[in-house]
């Protein structure tokens, strides 16, 4: 059952280690009690823990935001924490649209009332064999799915993210085509475990991260986590997604995380999780098979990679 | 010039620069994920000390300073050298040494089949290197043998080609520089054999 926390615990949570300095932190902190703005940084309202967050380890908010995946801003893992630093993400709107009955444009405002805010504390599993602990702050894609009521010709749900060559450099060099977009299965938005969040660590995201909006699909690799979303389509036909369409013999639509499925380059039995020195087995749905082998039943995840 | 080229303190000196790469990895601290920061680095100096190695002869000639022979060999010894580290990394802390799993590795993914035999071919060369084993195999064979180095540096490139998944910046950089070494290569005998 989801508990009503205090805020102060979060000060047990967060490590000392503080990346921004204290005077933006605290304009950040009063602006977003003021406005519900997304400032990096600014120390969010978390309502509810919630019982699908594991008790296993955090990755510490270092590495979480030093070893970023996060092409826009350069393929070099360590280029996001320094490109992005001054990316803009105020203004913002999410616009979604499609097939739906009520296609709205959302501002970050309107956002963070939708739904209370929730601490998700999940594993994060990336495609390249490497994992994390994160302990994210947001609330469920579905929250605001309803505001919009798809028709009954919603089969899939299409996302964009922000791009902005002038704003990302970086981008020309990476090989894949922007703006990044990435697609569920209707049934996959809607579904519980399926989080938009804008947070992590008790406080809004890290512009690295995926400011100020950003998908988890915790069941999934790390690439179907699209970040900085500015649109969200309700489509009929499955919706192209990027990294299948740069390597589709690569990377599936699905994309769901299957140590019986290798990468045609690597292996996927393991991972190593950031921090440690052994691999550990990778777990199938990344260890959310409970809540979400059903979404699958009947279907070849051999084929459906 | 020449004179500081051949002095006994310039070698000196150009092998423990060429240490540095280590010393670098050894004191600095390795990130996130420092399996990787290892692979990676060592992998990358394994490329350059073999593209520095092609680069020798052709400078030789070049810059008309023969004396550059002199680092041949330590060159391509590093390449070996940080190759082997490079080589262990993968069997030590990415495969545990779990040998099955090593040999589906080499059997199944291309890259690592390129990487294991630029790898492989090196062995043989480093083995030979000695002014004994010069004396052995004749210079004829000698040079013959060594060759191989070509197929080991082309080997290298396409197993960094083929690993990256999308920024092919860094292994076209290493594709054209050893392209451009053995297009010199085959230039100049080309030359040499028509003038004869």
């Amino acid at each position: 059952m989801p508990l009503k926390r205090p805020i102060s615990v979060w000060s047990e949570v967060t490590p000392k280690r503080v990346y921004l300095n204290r005077r933006r932190f605290m304009a950040g902190a009063m602006l977003a009690a003021a406005a519900h703005r997304l400032i990096a940084g600014a120390r969010l309202n978390v309502a509810l823990k919630s019982p699908f967050s594991t008790s296993e380890p955090q990755t510490s908010l270092d590495v979480i935001t030093h070893y970023n995946n996060f092409y826009e801003f350069g393929t070099d893992k360590a280029q996001p924490a320094n490109l992005a630093r001054d990316f803009k993400t105020s203004p913002w709107t999410v616009s979604v649209e499609g097939a739906v009955s009520k296609p709205r444009t959302f501002d970050l405002d309107m956002l963070m009332k939708l739904a209370p805010l929730e601490e998700r504390i999940y594993r994060h599993r990336c495609v390249e064999g490497w994992s994390i602990v994160v302990p994210w702050i947001g609330f469920p894609l579905n929250a605001l799915i309803k505001q919009v009521e798809p028709l009954s010709s919603a089969k899939f749900v299409a996302f964009q993210s922000s791009f902005d060559h002038r704003q990302m450099p970086q981008a020309q060099w990476a090989g894949i085509a922007f703006p990044y977009v990435e697609g569920l299965r209707i049934d996959e938005a809607v579904h519980p475990l399926t989080l938009l969040a804008v947070g992590l660590y008790g406080e809004a995201l890290p512009n690295q991260d995926g400011a100020p909006i950003r998908l988890v699909v915790p069941w999934k690799y790390g690439f179907k986590s699209i970040k900085s979303i500015v649109k969200i389509r309700f489509v009929e036909q499955q919706p192209p997604t990027t990294w299948n369409l740069a390597t589709p013999r690569e990377y599936g639509f699905y994309s769901n995380v299957n140590p019986t499925v290798d990468h045609p380059r690597w292996s996927q039995a393991k991972e190593r999780r950031l921090g440690e020195f052994f691999k550990r087995p990778t777990l199938m749905f990344n260890g959310y098979g409970d809540q979400v082998a059903s979404l699958y039943a009947g279907m070849d995840l051999r084929k459906n990679y | 010039m020449r004179e500081w080229i051949s002095a006994k303190t310039t070698k000196v000196a150009v092998f423990l620069l060429a240490l540095a790469p280590l010393a670098w990895l050894a004191a600095h601290p390795l990130g996130p994920n420092p399996v990787e920061t290892i692979t990676h680095a060592t992998g990358d100096w394994t490329l350059r000390f073999l593209v520095l190695t092609l680069a020798v002869t052709p400078l030789r000639k070049l810059l008309g300073l023969p004396e550059l022979i002199r680092y041949r060999r330590m060159l391509g010894l590093f390449a070996f050298f940080y190759g082997s580290l490079h080589f262990l990394t993968y069997l030590w802390l990415d495969k545990f040494f779990d040998t099955a799993d090593i040999l589906k590795d080499v059997y199944k993914r291309p890259f690592i089949t390129a990487g294991f035999t630029g790898f492989v071919l090196l062995i043989p060369l480093a083995v030979t290197s000695t002014a004994g084993w010069i004396l052995r195999l004749g210079g004829k064979r000698w040079r013959m043998l060594h060759r191989l180095v070509y197929v080991s540096a082309l080997a290298g490139v396409v197993h960094y080609y083929w690993l990256v998944k999308s920024d092919v910046r860094g292994p076209l950089l290493y594709c054209a520089l050893v392209v451009v070494l053995l297009l010199w290569r085959a230039n100049s005998s080309l030359r040499s054999r028509t003038s004869r």
